[in-house]
């Protein structure tokens, strides 16, 4: 098995806030990050794709078609977007790290139909990222 | 349709610590022969990079694995303030026993960090240099033998 990794970076501005928290308690969970102006990060995604070459092609899957899926799901929807209104798909969540790169593998899984998505990574910042992957056995849940 | 997902974070930390690999279990020239310029008796140091990965189920009410300011005050505690500007050799108990290579450094540091009480301690991965990197994720995280 081979797995291809291909990266995009977009940015995009957030806040966490969670209203079923008092404002005292948003303020001493998510300290900094509850600013209801928000703040930004430049987001590296980084995406992994599993499978086999194909003998004919010596491809895992065709590139240009991944880099597409990813303009199109991830950066069209997020890129210069605020995630906390302009993102459908984080509607009610907070939009940390672990729900980004759950909510890009949900995007992402079903369109990628050359090998299988391996592996969502999001950073927040080179000191910070998520890993989203595929529950082999259970662990870690 | 997705099927169960898992989801690990990972935070990056930084400590500057000087070094020396020598074993007294072996001849001068045994030392200078195995460890090479790093067996110099002064020490040398490096700017190492600590990749603390963390896993478990995401909190729906804060869309976290752990809170960051649970995490950051643990590892700076158990090991950033414990490491960082220190002798290895002489001022981590640990390496007065062993050699501080950078498996063993990683061994200590997962053990001091395994008992982190919001999520479970994943992997460890220590950048030595920017060319050198070493991972623990414990002792069941087995290899598996290539066979013959």
């Amino acid at each position: 098995m081979i797995r291809v990794t291909r990266k995009v970076e977009f940015s995009a501005a957030h806040f966490y806030h969670n209203p079923s928290f008092s404002a005292e308690e948003n303020r001493r969970i998510f300290g900094k990050c509850n600013n209801p102006h928000g703040h930004g990060h430049n987001y590296v995604v980084e995406v992994t794709v599993a499978g086999e070459p194909d003998p004919a092609t010596g491809m895992v899957l065709d590139l240009k078609e991944l880099k597409e899926i990813l303009q199109r799901e991830i950066c069209d929807r997020m890129d210069h977007r605020h995630l906390n209104y302009e993102v459908p798909e984080l509607a009610g969540q907070i939009p940390t790290c672990e729900n980004i790169a759950t909510v890009i593998w949900k995007l992402l899984e079903p369109k990628i139909t050359q090998g299988k998505l391996d592996r969502v990574r999001l950073y927040e910042s080179p000191d910070l990222f998520a890993d989203c992957t595929a529950d082999s056995n259970g662990s870690g849940r | 349709m997705s099927g169960a997902l898992k989801i690990s974070l990972t935070r990056r930390y930084r400590f500057a610590a000087s070094h020396r690999l020598h074993s007294p279990r072996f001849s001068h020239e045994e030392n200078l022969r195995l460890y090479g310029k790093c067996s110099n008796p002064y020490g040398h140091g490096h700017n190492y990079v600590l990749g603390v990965t963390i896993t478990g189920p995401v909190d729906p009410d804060t869309g976290m694995v752990a809170n960051l300011g649970e995490l950051d005050p643990f590892v700076e505690r158990e090991v950033v303030e414990a490491f960082d500007h220190k002798f290895l050799n002489e001022e981590v108990a640990e390496f007065r026993e062993s050699v501080p290579t950078t498996e063993n450094v990683c061994r200590e540091i997962y053990r001091r960090l395994k008992s982190f009480p919001a999520a479970r301690l994943e992997r460890v991965r220590i950048e030595e240099t920017s060319k050198n990197s070493f991972e623990f994720a414990g002792e069941s995280a087995g290899v598996e033998q290539r066979k013959p």
